[in-house]
């Protein structure tokens, strides 16, 4: 049977965050779905801290993932509270209407 | 009843040299409550409640606790030493004038919200910490603090496009580079085992070749060099600047970057001492990356607060000259290029703020024409700060590039030196075209008369101050010595 090792998560974690941040500047339809790849990104550091933080027996890695969750949820909302003030003015969340700024 | 008095004894000391911090955090969380309760009649109140607040607690951090050796306090998350003082003091100034750049601003635009000093102070919170931060985790939560307050911020005006999207922008942007700078922090934990700034750098001074963390500076890095706006993470910098409501652009452009220079200095004098020539790499490119994209772009812009974005982007490139050489002048001279920078900057908002038409706010260059004959006191200080920030000799805007110069180039790294003095001249052309616009060109309207008191303080201080620097240039920059010493002890 396979054993999981430190080296299998470090791996999805790379993995999950470079999906992140391709899907930030990739995407090119949708705001929500950059506030979602912002997320993913948190979250596999997070997978990095956890896997670390087992495999050192140091608890400060899984200290620092709390820190993580809760400043992510902070970010989420003010996140989302700024997109619903644009989506007011502008009537669109789509990407490329986030453009009168240029120069 | 004994213990109790130890107990006392031992949290005074280690809270004593944080009054600054936690008297500012237990001020603005109060000041919530009130506003909260009272709603949009207590706006007067709450700004100038802020303003007492942040002179109070500078007062509690220039008279009080003043050893410049370092002292870990809080359990090793935070130390106080020389260059923390300093950092804060220059931080609380930036925060005095923001504010006071407010105060007609808000009564002016009809902004009654109680929520934008407050914001304000909080942030200023989050930066004071970012400074003395002696650990990751302390490291990212005081960056979140002030990213997420600065975030709102440029989008307070929510009714117009331009503040929304520049919000929008700035969050997106922001989030990103703290995923990065969270990635490389797993990265050094992993490869360290600690998060103290300490440990970390007694443990990579111990490996031969600590790719991993390597890797893990590099994110970081990068994450930082996001905040101070520098190339290849600026694209932010000019759409946020244009689109946040001026007086945040002016906050923007004075405060948060002092503050992120300040973590970059304690990181790379730090835990990363021993990766130095690495990290030296990496410096050397976004330094004259952002020198020269800063000159060049800036040529082409006419919105003024554009025009301010790419002048900030080749400003923190020549500051980050001063980091090559990683020797305590070096960094002295970054610590009074930051200072001499922010006044100067603040000078300029404050002479930006003041220029209407009917009761319009300009932005744009061609906008001045004609300030030269309709408000001489303004043209003449924009014109002294103007010389000052393209490095004209007698103002302190000179002296502050030549000591960056000077370290540079006794580190060693003469060609990104003559580079610099290269886009220096390419960027003195668009102040000295503004300068042009303003005292030559035909007037085209007549500018509303400037009758706030606030703006003119900030105005004439900032021109008085690079004028005096002049004459005393080694004060300042014997200061700035001693607080860089204490990172090299």
């Amino acid at each position: 049977m396979l054993e999981i090792s430190l080296f299998h998560y470090l791996t999805l974690a790379a993995i999950l965050f470079t999906m992140g941040v391709f899907g930030i500047f990739l995407n090119r339809k949708n705001v929500i779905v950059i506030l979602m790849s912002i997320e993913l990104m948190l979250l596999a550091v997070n997978i990095n801290f956890v896997a670390f933080s087992s495999f050192l027996h140091d608890l400060g890695g899984q200290v620092f993932t709390m820190f993580i969750l809760t400043v992510a949820a902070a970010e989420a909302a003010i996140g989302l509270a700024i997109l619903v003030s644009f989506f007011r003015n502008k009537g669109s969340i789509a990407v490329e209407d986030i453009s009168s700024l240029k120069g | 009843m004994e213990w109790v008095n130890k107990m006392t004894a031992l949290n005074w000391v280690t809270i004593s040299p944080l009054m600054p911090e936690i008297f500012t955090a237990v001020a603005g969380l109060l000041l919530l409550l009130v506003g909260a309760l009272r709603g949009k009649s207590s706006v007067p109140f709450i700004l100038s409640a802020v303003l007492v607040t942040f002179f109070v607690a500078s007062c509690f951090l220039f008279f009080g606790y003043s050893d410049v050796r370092p002292l870990d306090t809080m359990g090793g998350m935070v130390v106080v030493d020389g260059f923390s003082k300093w950092m804060r003091l220059i931080i609380f100034d930036g925060l005095i004038v923001s504010t006071l750049l407010l105060v007609t601003w808000l009564k002016d635009s009809q902004m009654y919200k109680f929520e934008i000093p407050i914001l304000y102070l909080l942030s200023g919170v989050g930066m004071l910490f970012m400074v003395s931060a002696n650990n990751f985790l302390a490291l990212y939560v005081s960056l979140e603090l002030s990213s997420l307050s600065l975030y709102v911020l440029a989008a307070i005006n929510r009714d117009r496009l331009d503040s929304t999207e520049a919000g929008l922008k700035y969050f997106i942007l922001g989030a990103l580079s703290s995923g990065l700078l969270l990635f490389g922090i797993s990265l050094i934990y992993g490869f360290t085992g600690s998060l103290s700034f300490a440990e970390v750098g007694g443990i990579l001074s111990q490996m031969e070749m600590p790719a991993g963390a390597m890797v893990g500076m590099a994110f970081v890095l990068a994450g930082l060099i996001f905040k101070i706006s520098g190339v290849p993470f600026h694209m932010w910098t000019p759409d946020v600047y244009q689109g946040a409501p001026t007086p945040v652009t002016a906050l923007f452009a004075i405060v948060p970057k002092v503050a992120a220079f300040g973590l970059i200095i304690r990181l790379l004098t730090g835990p990363f001492l021993s990766l130095h020539e690495q990290a030296a790499q990496i410096l050397i490119f976004v330094s004259v990356a952002s020198m020269v994209v800063g000159a060049y772009a800036g040529l082409a812009q006419e919105n003024f607060k554009r025009l301010m974005a790419y002048s900030s982007i080749s400003n923190m490139g020549y500051a980050l000259l001063g980091l090559l050489s990683g020797q305590p002048e070096g960094v002295a001279a970054v610590i009074l290029y930051l200072m001499v920078y922010m006044v100067m900057v603040a000078g300029v908002f404050a002479v930006l703020m003041g220029l209407k038409r009917q009761g319009h706010a300009i932005e744009n260059i061609s906008d001045f024409a004609g300030l030269g004959k309709s408000s001489p006191l303004m043209a003449y200080s924009l014109v002294a700060l103007l010389f000052s920030m393209s490095g004209i000799p007698p103002l302190a805007g000179f002296f502050a590039k030549l000591f960056i110069f000077q370290a540079a180039v006794a580190g060693g790294f003469f060609t990104v030196a003559v580079i610099g003095v290269l886009a220096s001249v390419v960027a003195s052309y668009y102040y000295l075209r503004v300068i042009k616009v303003m005292l030559f060109d035909e007037p085209i309207g007549e500018f509303d008369h400037d009758c706030s008191y606030s703006r003119k303080v900030v105005m004439v201080g900032a021109v008085a101050f690079i004028i005096i620097f002049t004459f005393v240039p080694n004060y300042l920059l014997d200061q700035a010595q001693l607080a860089a010493s204490s990172l090299f002890q």
